[in-house]
């Protein structure tokens, strides 16, 4: 045990003396916790729309007034023509298309509806479909008021409605930061700890130094020790970090103890340090190390979670999850952060990364010889 | 252990030690035994197998076939007990260069388990030695490349192993440090250590008391200087080696 005292002394000194690494742990994350989440949400803004009035009528500009004032749509042109509004979308200037018949108001009042045409530029599909679908939403809306103005008058009977109200359980006024904050602090988490075991070994053996080590009759898995313990706290200061800015920032107080995410932090980063210390001792060079790393991290970042839910990927999908442990710390994280989960509700989670720790560090040890 | 006197007697032995990466023989069946507190000459030119062999001995590598002794153990089977009783300096610079002078003899020191009495002890004397008192809290890196070779041999033998393997440990370093260094060798060697040194200096191997020449993977010499000289009827070891590096058929790397 002795040699690992000096062994941390060693790891410790050479980590705040180099400013990149310092840099990589303290800053990146900030900053990127500062600016991802203002763009990471699938709220769609801003879409842009032209609308073809062939009728303009009171109804057909008290309809548009109250899509653009929705604050989702921006109109982008006003057009005569089917085909120069369809123009617009071909260079990209428009995402939908409203058209209007001439005729809507008269058709509307006297035969009680009225077809609309949309046409959506599906090049960016997520936002053609919400926008999309919006769109439809706010025409129903205008649709009913019409009526309900109707209904003042008693031209037609009155229609039995049925109103769903929704209410959001545990983010009452869907947040997205509330939901996205935590899930990218899990990924930057993953990423320090990841990529700094990763290259860290492989450095030794790039400079030479490792032999200067294998020829000690130092024991393997203190060497690992040696190498994990420094990025473990490493990692826990970027986490409280993390945190510190979530509350600051986006005044984001987790509902549950937060005790529970640095039990659960602690494990986890366990097993993404074995990780990155076992892509190390199989890499021979950093940038090999790297690409590793990268590819794998790539596979957790979009199969965590994090921007789709694992409910909706397909079944093989769903199985290739179960082996990345972002998964269970961005489901641990939200239950914890948003809903306010205990110990026992998030036992499983913490059973599971606790088996990927011990396999991880278990295999870099073994994969790391001091003879070839 | 079959012979215990022939261990107490050699410090290394070497019986049809081979190395094989995939079709290629890097070393060939080399038989030699290395007395106590011999130094060693083993030379050879690029490519002859002199690294992986030392590498074997030192269990840094695996050896394919045949058997050799370190201090008495085992290459094969006992690595981690030979590694208690060795030094090694690599053909490759290999201290911390982000480190201070005195960081890095405090951690090998360390990893070695020397107790933190002598750890402060053993600084001393060797800054003093090394006349590196004013530099010790530089960064290595910062050191010209012969005061780093004098200090990383300092280092290989903090821990007074019984052998001490130095590969190519002159390399690019200039005639006067090389003398020194050679002091420091022999120094060590008046003390009892056995050395075991890689070189492409010939005057260097005139310093050493038996020389091995390495050719192809095998040993195609071995005796005193002065012996190999009357052998081949050379007047100096650069000629003998030129004669037998000539012989050799393997592409040097």
């Amino acid at each position: 045990m002795r040699s690992l005292r000096f062994l941390l002394e060693k790891e410790f000194r050479q980590i705040f003396r180099n400013p990149a690494i310092l840099r990589m742990i303290f800053i990146m994350p900030v900053i990127q916790l500062i600016i991802l989440p203002q763009v990471a949400d699938y709220e769609i803004r801003n879409v842009k729309m032209d609308v073809i009035d062939h009728d303009h009528s009171m109804y057909s500009r008290e309809m548009i007034r109250k899509i653009t004032s929705s604050g989702c749509f921006e109109l982008a042109g006003y057009h005569d023509s089917y085909t120069a509004a369809l123009h617009d979308v071909e260079h990209d200037r428009t995402d939908l298309i409203l058209e209007i018949p001439a005729g809507f108001e008269r058709t509307l009042v006297r035969e009680n509806e009225a077809p609309l045409f949309i046409a959506v530029n599906a090049i960016n599909g997520m936002r053609a479909n919400l926008g999309a679908a919006y769109l439809n939403s706010i025409i129903r809306d205008y649709n009913q008021e019409v009526r309900a103005e109707w209904i003042r008058f008693p031209r037609f009977d009155e229609q039995p409605r049925i109103e769903v109200q929704q209410r959001n359980w545990y983010n009452l006024h869907l947040n997205y930061k509330l939901f996205m904050v935590p899930g990218i602090l899990v990924i930057l988490l993953t990423m320090v700890g990841a990529f700094l075991a990763a290259l860290n070994i492989v450095k030794e053996k790039e400079i030479g130094t490792i032999e200067q080590i294998n020829v000690t009759p130092i024991r393997k898995h203190h060497f690992i020790l040696g190498k994990l313990i420094p990025f473990w706290i490493m990692g826990l200061l970027v986490l409280s970090l993390g945190l510190l800015v979530a509350r600051l920032i986006y005044g984001i107080v987790p509902v549950g103890n937060i005790g529970l995410i640095y039990l659960f932090a602690a494990i986890f980063l366990l097993a993404v340090l074995g990780l990155g210390l076992l892509i190390s001792t199989i890499s021979h060079t950093q940038q090999q190390a790297m690409l590793i790393a990268f590819f794998l991290m790539m596979i957790f970042i979009l199969m965590g979670g994090l921007y789709t839910s694992i409910e909706s990927m397909p079944r093989w999908a769903q199985v290739v999850t179960w082996f990345n442990p972002v998964t269970y710390f961005i489901d641990v994280v939200r239950m914890v952060v948003l809903k306010g989960s205990g110990l026992k509700d998030i036992a499983g989670h913490l059973g599971i990364i606790f088996i990927f720790a011990v396999v991880l560090n278990a295999w870099a040890v073994f994969s790391y010889r001091k003879r070839t | 252990m079959k012979n215990p006197e022939k261990h107490y007697e050699y410090a290394i032995t070497a019986d049809a030690l081979s190395k094989h990466f995939g079709d290629f023989t890097a070393v060939d069946r080399i038989t030699f035994n290395v007395r106590r507190g011999e130094i060693f000459g083993f030379l050879g030119a690029n490519g002859a197998g002199k690294t992986t062999a030392m590498r074997m001995l030192c269990g840094l590598s695996k050896p394919s076939s045949g058997e050799a002794t370190v201090a008495g153990y085992d290459v094969a089977a006992q690595p981690e007990d030979i590694k208690r009783n060795i030094g090694y300096m690599s053909q490759k610079f290999s201290l911390y260069e982000d480190l201070t002078v005195t960081e890095n003899i405090r951690f090998f020191a360390g990893i070695y388990g020397l107790s933190d009495a002598a750890i402060r002890e053993k600084s001393a004397s060797l800054l003093r030695h090394l006349q590196l008192e004013a530099e010790k809290n530089k960064l290595v890196q910062s050191l010209p490349l012969g005061w780093k070779q004098k200090l990383a041999f300092s280092i290989a033998i903090i821990h007074e192993p019984k052998i001490v393997f130095l590969d190519e440990p002159t390399g690019g370093v200039d005639p006067l440090t090389r003398r020194e260094f050679w002091e420091m060798i022999y120094t060590s060697a008046r003390q009892g250590t056995t050395i075991f040194v890689t070189t492409h200096y010939m005057d260097e191997a005139e310093y050493c008391h038996r020389v091995s020449i390495m050719v192809d993977g095998r040993i195609a010499a071995l005796d005193t200087p002065a012996a190999l000289k009357k052998h081949f009827g050379a007047a100096s070891m650069n000629e003998v080696f030129l004669q037998l590096a000539r012989q050799a058929t393997r592409q040097a790397d």
